[in-house]
C-alpha cells in the first residue's frame, strides 16, 4: 500500500512539473484532470489504510468536484481560450523553468523535513514534502506563465498540493470543513473564469501579464 | 442565537436585493435596514461584553469574545455606513437605468458582508480559513464593478495573490491541526488551540506560524506581497473601497493576531520578531510610496498599508500596553479609514477625476467634500486630537516602555514621512489655486449623511472612550496575553 502511494506521489509531482512545462492550455487542464485524480487515489489508500470512511468521502468529492465539475465549468466560460492553438506565453523558457522547479522541490523537503522528524508515521513522509512541493510550484507557475487560464490552474494546482499534504496530516478534519473546502475551490475556479472572460471580452486578450496600467511610476 | 441572527440577516438582506423591480430603492433600503440591524446586534453583543456579560454561542462552532467582539463591531458600523453611503453614490454612478446593475451589486455587497461578519465568531479555524478565502471571492466582483479595463486589472490581480496567499495560510492551518492531532485533545478551535499550545511540539507551531503569517499577510496587504492593495482599493467602487480598507484587511489580520497566544509559551521572541520586521518593512515601503502617488485613492490605499504595519509592530513590541495599544489602532484605523474613504467618494463625485492633479481648490467646488477630505486626510496622517493620533501615541509609549529605541525611532521616521506624503497630497487639492470649477450638482443627501455620521467616533475617540468601549478593548487585547 505504501508502494502504491508512493507511486500516486511520484506521478502528482510530476503533474505539478508538467503544468509548468506544457506548451498549450489544454495540456495544462487535462494535466490538471489527472492530478486531481492522483490527489484522489492517495486520499482512497489512505483511507483505507486508516479504515477512514471519512478519507473515503473526501476522495469522492475531489473526484467529483476537481476532476468533473470544474473542468466542465471551464470549458463552459472559457472554451475559446482552452482550444487555442498557441502557445503559452512564458517570463522564463521552459528549461530555465524546470531547473528552477527542481530547486523548490529541494526547498519543499527542507521546510518539510523537521516536521516529519516528530512524526513517525510512513504517509505524511511521503505526502506532506510532495503537497508542499506541489503547492510552491503552483505559486512558481502563476508568477511564470503570463495569461490568464494558465494562472487560475495554478491556483488550483497550489490548493491540490495543500490538500495532498491534508490528507495525510489532518484526515480527521470535520466534513463540513472538506465540505465547505470543495465548495470554496469551486467558488475559486467560477469567480476566476468569469472574470477571465469578462477580460476576454472587455480587453479583447487574456494576456493578464501584459496588463500594466495600474503601477508606480 | 443573537451571532446566528447576525449571519442570517444578510443573507435575507440579499435575497431582497434579487426581487426584479424597476427602482433600485427596495435592495438599496433592504440592505440599509439589514446592516442597522447587525449593527444593533453587534453593538448589544459588544456593549454587554464590556459589562462582563458572556455572548451566548454554539459550542464548538459559533462564539465571541473580547476581540471577536471588536471587529464584529468594527465591520458592523463601517458596513453600515457604507451602505447608506451606496445608496446615493450607486444611483449616482449607475444612472436611472441601472435598476439591475445596482441590484447585482447590492446581491454582492451582502455576500461580502456576510463573510466578513462570519470571520470573527466562527470558532473553527478550518472554517474561519474559508471565511477569509470567500472574503476575497465573493468581493471580486466589486472591485470590478466599473467595468473598465483598471478594475479587470485590478480585480484579477487581487484574486490571483489573495487567492495565493490563502493556499499556504491553508497548510499553515493543517499543520497546526497536526500538531494539535499528537495530543489529542479538545476542538479544534482558537480557544482548544490556545489551552494546547503549550504541549504541541514547538516546531509545528513555528512552522504553521510563518505559513499563516506570509498567506493571511498577503491578503492584510503586507510588503513585499502589498501589490495588489494599492489597485484593487483604488478601483472598486468607494463604498467599497471603505470596506476593503477599513475593515477586511483586519479581518486578515485578526486570523494572523490571533496566533499571539499560542505562541506564548516556546517561541516568543521569534514571532514577536517576525511581526516587527514585517511590519517595519510595510510602514516604510507604503510611507516612501506614498510621497509619489498620482490617484488620490491610491494616497489612502498605501496609507492602509502603513497602518497594517503598525498594528502590526504594536502586537510584536507585546505586554499589556502594547497588545492595548493594537487594539486601539485597529479600531481608529477602521473607523479612520472609512471615512477618508467616504471623503474621497464624495470628491470623486463632485470632480469625476480621482487625478490629484486635476483636483484644486476643492473646498471652494464642494465645501463639504474638501472639509471632509481635509479631516480624513489630518485624521489618518495622525494629527491631534483625532483616534489615530491617541493609538499612534499609545504605541510609541509602549515600545518607548519596553526600552526599544529603535523600534520607537523608526516607528516615529515611517510615521512622519507618511503625514507629510498625505499633507502635500490633500492641501493642495483642498486648498490649491486654480482648475476650479464650480461643482455640477449638490452631493447626494445620503452621502452626506454617512460623513457626518462616521466623522463622529473619528474625532470623539480622540479623546474621550466610553467606559464599556474601553472594558472591550482590554478584553481585546487579553486574547493575546499580557
Amino acid at each position: 500500500m505504501i508502494q502504491l502511494n508512493a507511486l500516486a506521489g511520484g506521478l502528482f509531482l510530476l503533474t505539478a512539473f508538467g503544468v509548468l512545462a506544457v506548451r498549450q492550455v489544454i495540456g495544462c487542464l487535462r494535466l490538471f484532470v489527472i492530478q486531481s485524480i492522483l490527489l484522489a487515489a492517495s486520499a482512497c489508500i489512505l483511507g483505507y489504510e486508516l479504515a477512514s470512511i471519512h478519507l473515503l468521502v473526501v476522495a469522492g468529492i475531489t473526484l467529483g468536484v476537481k476532476s468533473i465539475l470544474i473542468p466542465w465549468l471551464l470549458f463552459r466560460v472559457l472554451s475559446h481560450e482552452i482550444h487555442a492553438r498557441r502557445e503559452i506565453t512564458q517570463v522564463l523558457n521552459i528549461p530555465t523553468s524546470l531547473l528552477v522547479a527542481a530547486a523548490i522541490t529541494i526547498f519543499a523537503y527542507f521546510i518539510a523535513q523537521p516536521l516529519l522528524e516528530i512524526s513517525s508515521a510512513a504517509f505524511s513522509r511521503i505526502n506532506l514534502p510532495i503537497g508542499m512541493a506541489g503547492l510552491l510550484l503552483g505559486a512558481y507557475a502563476i508568477t511564470v506563465r503570463r495569461e490568464a487560464l494558465p494562472q487560475v490552474l495554478g491556483i488550483l494546482t497550489m490548493e491540490n498540493g495543500a490538500f495532498f499534504a491534508g490528507v495525510s496530516i489532518a484526515p480527521n478534519l470535520p466534513l463540513i470543513a472538506e465540505l465547505a473546502a470543495a465548495f470554496d475551490v469551486l467558488i475559486i475556479a467560477l469567480v476566476m473564469g468569469l472574470l477571465a472572460r469578462k477580460i476576454q471580452k472587455q480587453v479583447g486578450t487574456t494576456l493578464v501579464g501584459k496588463m500594466a496600467t495600474l503601477k508606480e511610476e | 442565537m443573537e451571532l446566528l441572527y447576525i449571519l442570517a440577516i444578510p443573507l435575507i438582506s440579499a435575497s431582497l436585493s434579487m426581487i426584479r423591480t424597476s427602482t433600485q430603492k427596495i435592495a438599496a433600503g433592504g440592505t440599509i435596514l439589514g446592516t442597522l440591524a447587525v449593527f444593533i446586534l453587534a453593538w448589544k453583543a459588544a456593549w454587554g461584553l464590556g459589562h462582563g456579560i458572556e455572548v451566548p454561542g454554539i459550542t464548538g462552532w459559533l462564539s465571541c469574545d473580547g476581540f471577536s467582539a471588536l471587529i464584529l463591531l468594527l465591520v458592523s458600523f463601517v458596513g453600515l455606513a457604507a451602505a447608506i453611503f451606496s445608496w446615493g453614490y450607486i444611483s449616482e454612478r449607475v444612472g436611472d437605468s441601472g435598476g439591475k446593475r445596482a441590484r447585482q451589486y447590492y446581491r454582492r455587497y451582502n455576500l461580502f458582508l456576510l463573510s466578513m461578519l462570519a470571520v470573527p465568531i466562527l470558532s473553527q479555524v478550518a472554517m474561519v480559513w474559508i471565511a477569509v478565502e470567500l472574503t476575497t471571492l465573493l468581493s471580486v466582483f466589486l472591485v470590478s464593478f466599473e467595468n473598465t479595463a483598471e478594475a479587470m486589472e485590478a480585480a484579477w490581480k487581487y484574486v490571483v495573490l489573495t487567492c495565493m496567499g490563502a493556499a499556504l495560510a491553508l497548510v499553515g492551518v493543517l499543520i497546526l491541526y497536526w500538531g494539535q492531532s499528537f495530543i489529542a485533545t479538545g476542538p479544534f478551535t482558537w480557544a482548544g488551540l490556545s489551552e494546547a499550545s503549550s504541549r504541541i511540539q514547538p516546531v509545528f507551531l513555528k512552522t504553521a506560524f510563518l505559513f499563516i503569517l506570509i498567506g493571511f499577510g498577503t491578503k492584510a496587504g503586507l510588503a513585499p506581497l502589498h501589490t495588489w492593495l494599492p489597485d484593487a482599493h483604488s478601483q472598486a467602487p468607494s463604498p467599497v473601497c471603505a470596506l476593503l480598507s477599513g475593515v477586511e484587511t483586519t479581518t486578515a489580520l485578526y486570523a494572523i493576531l490571533r496566533l499571539i497566544p499560542l505562541m506564548d509559551g516556546v517561541s516568543k521572541d521569534n514571532s514577536s520578531t517576525w511581526f516587527i520586521v514585517f511590519g517595519l518593512i510595510s510602514m516604510g515601503t507604503a510611507a516612501f510610496l506614498l510621497i509619489q502617488v498620482k490617484d488620490y485613492k491610491r494616497l489612502f490605499a498605501f496609507s492602509t498599508i502603513e497602518h497594517m504595519g503598525i498594528i502590526l509592530v504594536a502586537a510584536g513590541l507585546g505586554g499589556e500596553a502594547g497588545y492595548l495599544a493594537s487594539t486601539y489602532q485597529v479600531m481608529a484605523h477602521a473607523v479612520t479609514k472609512s471615512f477618508c474613504f467616504f471623503a474621497a467618494g464624495a470628491a470623486l463625485l463632485m470632480t469625476s477625476t480621482r487625478e490629484i492633479s486635476s483636483v484644486r481648490g476643492l473646498i471652494r467646488t464642494s465645501p463639504i467634500a474638501g472639509i471632509s477630505l481635509m479631516i480624513g486626510g489630518l485624521a489618518i496622517a495622525g494629527a491631534p486630537p483625532f483616534a489615530v493620533f491617541l493609538s499612534e501615541f499609545s504605541i510609541f509609549r509602549a515600545s518607548l516602555a519596553e526600552g526599544r529605541y529603535g523600534v520607537t525611532g523608526l516607528l516615529v521616521l515611517f510615521i512622519t514621512i507618511a503625514f507629510g506624503g498625505i499633507m502635500v497630497h490633500v492641501n493642495r487639492m483642498v486648498f490649491g489655486q486654480g482648475l476650479t470649477s464650480p461643482a455640477p450638482r449638490p452631493l447626494p443627501l445620503t452621502c452626506r449623511v454617512t460623513l457626518a455620521m462616521t466623522v463622529i467616533p473619528v474625532f470623539l475617540l480622540g479623546f474621550y472612550v466610553p467606559e464599556p468601549l474601553h472594558n472591550l478593548l482590554r478584553f481585546a487585547a487579553a486574547c493575546f496575553g499580557r
